[in-house]
């Protein structure tokens, strides 16, 4: 590091020095640099209005960018030549569900250029959806501008569906590798040491203070599973693969089904008693409890939904905003500095990734916890009214 | 809220729990029941051995106090065998004095009673052959003497002298 850090030094220096010829350079060629270099204070208003008057190029086209990444793809694209409009990666198959299955190729659209005709219908594909429409392709908009179009049901291999197919055969690959190395010897081999502390962990710090000894045994396979699929497609989607899975409400959202489901199939009789007959309270309050415990076991999924969507939707867009930057300010300082502040978002990503994932067993881990846990309430009750440690609340 | 729903895409969903359910099943199948097994397997194991070692260590003491305990008694035995030992040894060698003794003593006065007799025999010897000898003499003088009378008469008032004498 000392070594490294005087030529970094003398190049911040350098580059410093001559910032006064590129940005004066920049400011006759870029009428985007115009507005940011002459009112630094008020540049975010400057930019709001900026946009609103006369929307430049470059800074609507790397929002659509932002935009298209956040969204599912019915195509694979590495990347795209703007000047040729071509786009480099694959097609992937789309299957509607419209009067009969509807299968065909994605290359049909074109990326959203061209209409797709299957067997006399035609798809026109619009922001990452799939709409009937004539032989035109016209779509026609409602006030929030969303298509009015009719939506086949579209269950295409699109590209989370293939990140995610990629991610389970990547973890039963990895995990029964885990599962035989153990054969050989009662420690695992290579890949195993590093895999093999993260399922311990899991059972330690998850799943044994939140469920309990006696139950968690039960509970190990679902919560390891969820665990290692969000970690690793939050990993993949911090890949310059250009995925976003864990980042798309459908995906969250089906993962939080899951624990929901999960946790009211393994729930025991003490924990519907206290949704619909809570005791020790008045029966007009037990009444009055029914519609808020019941709402209560639906808010716990839908925090997870929503908190796993949001924290990993927010990186991407903060990763990519910043990668933005650079090609908004074009010069010597802000590409450095953007580079070095997506660096360090990029880390800071890598240790949400981890995060998210544990926080999403961890919470579902809990609310398992809580659903099969043995209450002592209503036996400590009656012997004593004071003394005895409450299990029920805790 | 708007936009969350219309993002959200139920073929996505759909694919999804279906990946998910397979994933479950086939890795709780093949991957998390032999990992967790194995994983509580090998902490059972070093447990039980971490016992057995603690188990051992207890034994090697038990066994290292038994020892010293033997050692002591063995120990102890010795020093009372020496003891009893000596204690006779003393005991034969105080009654070998006694009886010597008593033998010697008993041999004393048997030895002196036998000088005794001896002494009186040889005495009541000597006495009946000085009386003999005594006898002859004064027969012998008697015939000498009795060849005067003088020297009878002389000879009879010493005798008699003699005798009132002795």
């Amino acid at each position: 590091m000392v070594i490294s850090k005087r030529p970094l030094h003398l190049f911040v220096a350098f580059a410093v020095a001559i910032l006064p010829f590129f940005s004066s350079a920049n400011t006759i060629s870029d009428s985007t640099h115009v507005a940011t270099e002459t009112s630094h204070e008020s540049h975010v208003a400057h930019a709001e209005s900026h946009e609103e008057a006369e929307p430049t190029d470059k800074k609507s086209k790397i929002k659509a960018f932002i935009d298209h990444h956040l969204q599912d793809s019915h195509d694979f694209t590495f990347f795209s030549d703007e000047e040729t409009g071509k786009h480099y990666g694959f097609p992937l198959p789309v299957i509607l569900i419209d009067n009969g299955l509807k299968l065909f190729s994605s290359s049909k659209f074109h990326h959203g250029e061209e209409i797709a005709e299957v067997d006399g219908n035609y798809y026109a594909l619009h922001h990452g959806k799939i709409y009937k429409t004539n032989a035109e392709g016209q779509l026609n908009y409602d006030e929030h501008h969303h298509p009015t179009n009719e939506k086949p049901l579209d269950f295409s291999i699109t590209k989370n569906v293939v990140a995610m197919l990629v991610t389970a055969i990547l973890m039963f690959f990895i995990f029964v590798g885990l599962a035989k190395s153990y054969r050989k010897g009662p420690l695992p081999a290579g890949f195993g040491k590093v895999l093999e502390p993260l399922v311990i962990f899991i059972r330690d710090e998850v799943a044994l203070p939140n469920i309990g000894e006696k139950k968690y045994r039960k509970f190990m396979g679902y919560l390891l599973t969820v665990f290692f699929f969000i970690l690793i497609l939050n990993l993949f989607g911090l890949t310059p693969l250009g995925i976003n899975v864990t980042g798309n409400i459908a995906i969250t959202a089906c993962l939080a089904l899951f624990t929901y489901v999960v946790t009211q199939f393994s729930a025991n009789k003490d924990y519907w008693k206290h949704i619909f007959w809570m005791p020790d309270v008045p029966v007009l309050m037990k009444i009055a409890l029914i519609p808020i415990e019941i709402l209560g076991t639906l808010t716990k999924p839908f925090a997870l939904m929503i908190r796993l969507y949001a924290n990993i939707s927010a990186g991407h867009i903060v990763v990519m905003s910043l990668i933005g930057l650079i090609f908004i300010f074009k010069n010597w300082v802000a590409g450095p500095s953007f580079f070095g502040l997506t660096l360090f978002i990029s880390i800071i990503e890598i240790l949400v990734a981890f995060l998210q994932a544990f926080v999403f067993t961890m919470l579902s881990a809990l609310f398992i916890g809580m659903a099969v846990q043995d209450h002592h309430h209503d036996e400590h009750h009656s012997e004593d009214m004071l003394g005895e440690h409450d299990n029920a609340i805790i | 809220m708007d936009k969350l729903i219309n993002d959200f895409s139920f073929g996505l969903f759909f694919w999804q729990a279906l990946i998910l359910v397979i994933l479950l099943i086939l890795l709780a199948k093949f991957a998390w029941k032999p990992i967790m097994n194995s994983i509580t397997e090998r902490e059972e194991g070093i447990k039980n051995a971490l016992l057995a070692a603690e188990n051992a260590k207890k034994d090697m003491q038990n066994l290292k106090a038994d020892n010293e305990k033997l050692l002591a008694e063995a120990r102890a035995e010795r020093d009372t065998m020496i003891k009893e030992a000596r204690e006779i040894k003393e005991k034969m060698i105080a009654d070998a004095k006694e009886e010597a003794q008593a033998q010697g003593e008993k041999m004393i006065a048997q030895a002196k009673a036998t000088i005794e007799g001896e002494k009186n025999a040889a005495m009541a010897e000597i006495k009946s052959q000085v009386s003999t000898l005594s006898l002859e003499i004064a027969e012998k003088i008697l015939k000498g003497e009795l060849a005067n009378n003088d020297a009878q008469a002389k000879l009879v008032e010493k005798m008699l002298d003699d005798a009132k004498l002795s």
